[in-house]
């Protein structure tokens, strides 16, 4: 019992950061229909940002807001000079574009930052409660990874559902050249649609370095695991992106907690979930393409 | 708009055609298929540039015009089809039509400043008020897919109506529509010209005939006649493009029977 319970609280903390990295990819696939393979080394840049500062002796949350609001320009940027020229071309250009980058972008931090680990720490103690004498498998840090991925999609919600510019990322989305003719400024929209994206991607990013190594390709396995997640969900949408994600987090857990050796078997079973997902389910858990095509 | 022309690849789509929608009238623009309206339509809207002509609004001309710009300049437009947000709710899809009359700048909107949060209750009134104009009210929850198709369309006229324009671009607002809603169409287009200039692109004659001041008729990219309803029809240049005479003789009997109605 006391096993189970660890394995599913780790496999729900773990999930969070998948979710929120699902989350930043569904967010740009829904606004340009480009999946961004470099999303791993933009998020992995800004981690390294963070651990620098964090380095010269500034704090922890200093660090992370400094590293989330870069993960904002990065993304912002990189969308306004370098996507915007392929988008709405051949899908192929796009992805080579974005692995040209995840490339880029992981080479650069090299040779910014070094390519040797580095501990990064967390603000939070990684020892569970204790409640009487036994201690839970709940950790601060768990809390931590969990709340603050809460907090941003709740942010992300209330964006969408209740402001004006949420409206109209959520029109551009739907439909450019409809949401051009009623005045929207879709470009721009798009530029702060991929700006909140870095930012999600960014958090997760951090989170998963957290009291753990960072070097320069150190995203590369959840890049893997948000991806599946996010198809899982159905790449359109943000709510299957998060269900996704714990769906991920808890199956691969179970897969290394129970299974004998079955820490070796995490990277197969996500693998294998995608592709049975791709043949059983192409659209996802959540897929929208049947109301879309409405 | 005057003397535009327009050629894709070598393939003259519009050669000179001129075109003037006078304040508060209902102008219709109808040609057999192909014939350029859509392309003429597109250029209105800065989709397509010409590749000779000037395009007059108020007094000024406008150069370089893009689609983001139309719904400051006061132009509407309704796309065939409906082109309605698959995942927004009615409500919110009239909201995004309505976006020029939000103040405040995008950053505080962004933010969710007070000044934008009044904002987003103002685009919520007036898009309330567009939907009860047009009876859709009922609707305003539910999502555009679930909707027939009629429903629809009014939706779709709402979003373009709740910017308040003063010329309101249609494409095609009869296509799919039965014959009873078609004459409540027509009624409320009349309505609507009391306040905004319309231009009209139409396949059923009838409609055209009934509710416009003006006609112009393009046949393969170039205007052939231009006019009043009565005027167009007696042209026999018209009858030739149509073929089938007949079309536009019921069509002339139809407008005998309706005329008294026209001006109610």
């Amino acid at each position: 019992m006391q096993q189970f319970l660890n394995v599913t609280l780790t496999g729900l903390t773990q999930g969070m950061i998948y979710a929120a990295f699902a989350l930043a990819l569904v967010l740009i696939w829904r606004s340009t229909r480009i999946v961004n393979f470099a999303q791993g080394s933009m998020a992995a840049a800004t981690a390294f940002i963070a651990l620098a500062l964090i380095q010269a002796g500034w704090s922890y949350w200093v660090a992370l807001v400094v590293a989330l609001a870069s993960g904002f320009l990065l993304g912002a940027v990189i969308e306004r000079v370098i996507i915007r020229p392929v988008e709405g071309g051949p899908e192929l250009n796009a992805v080579i574009v974005t692995l040209g980058l995840f490339v880029a972008i992981q080479a650069l931090i090299a040779i910014v930052f070094g390519s040797s680990f580095q501990s990064f720490p967390t603000p939070f103690g990684v020892r569970g409660f204790t409640v009487g004498d036994t201690t839970i498998p709940v950790t601060p840090t768990s809390l931590y990874v969990i709340g603050s991925v809460l907090i941003t999609m709740g942010l992300l919600v209330a964006l969408f559902r209740f402001t004006r510019v949420g409206l109209a990322m959520r029109a551009s989305a739907f439909g450019q050249e409809v949401a051009r003719l009623l005045g929207v400024k879709v470009g721009r929209m798009l530029t702060l649609g991929w700006g909140l994206a870095a930012v999600v991607g960014s958090l997760s990013g951090l989170l998963i370095a957290g009291g753990g190594f960072v070097f320069p390709a150190y995203m590369d396995s959840l890049i893997v695991f948000g991806f599946v997640a996010a198809v899982l969900g159905g790449l359109d949408s943000p709510i299957g992106a998060v269900v996704g994600g714990l769906i991920l987090g808890l199956a691969l857990n179970y897969v290394s907690g129970y299974v004998p050796r079955g820490s070796a078997l995490v990277n197969i079973t996500a693998l294998a979930i995608l592709i049975v997902v791709l043949l059983v389910r192409p659209g996802g858990l959540f897929s929208s393409a049947t109301a879309r095509r409405a | 708009m005057s003397g535009i022309s327009v050629a894709f690849g070598g393939v003259s789509a519009l050669s000179d055609v001129s075109l003037t929608v006078e304040p508060g009238q209902v102008h219709g623009l109808i040609g057999p298929n192909g014939a350029g309206k859509t392309t003429l339509f597109n250029v209105a809207c800065g989709l397509v540039r010409p590749s000779a002509g000037r395009i007059t609004w108020r007094g000024d001309e406008l150069r370089r015009l893009r689609p983001s710009q139309l719904s400051t300049l006061g132009i509407s437009r309704t796309l065939q089809g409906v082109g309605l947000f698959a995942g927004m709710t009615v409500l919110e899809n009239v909201m995004v039509g309505a976006h020029r009359h939000a103040r405040a700048g995008f950053f505080s909107a962004l933010l969710a400043l007070p000044t934008a949060d009044k904002d987003d209750r103002l685009l919520r009134e007036r898009a309330q008020r567009a939907l009860a104009e047009l009876g859709a009210e009922s609707y305003a929850g539910r999502y555009p897919g679930s909707l027939p198709y009629p429903v629809q369309k009014r939706v779709a006229l709402a979003r373009a109506l709740v910017a308040d324009p003063d010329l309101l671009l249609l494409d095609e607002p009869a296509s799919g529509l039965a014959e009873d809603e078609m004459h409540e169409l027509g009624e409320l287009i009349r309505t609507l010209s009391a306040r905004m200039s319309v231009l009209l692109v139409e396949h059923h004659m009838d409609l055209v005939m009934r509710v416009c001041d003006q006609i112009t008729v393009l046949d393969s990219g170039e205007q052939i006649a231009a006019g009043t309803p009565a005027e167009v029809q007696a042209d026999p240049k018209v009858t030739e493009a149509y073929l089938g005479d007949e079309v536009v003789e019921t069509d002339a009997a139809e407008l005998a029977r309706t005329e008294g109605g026209r001006n109610a």
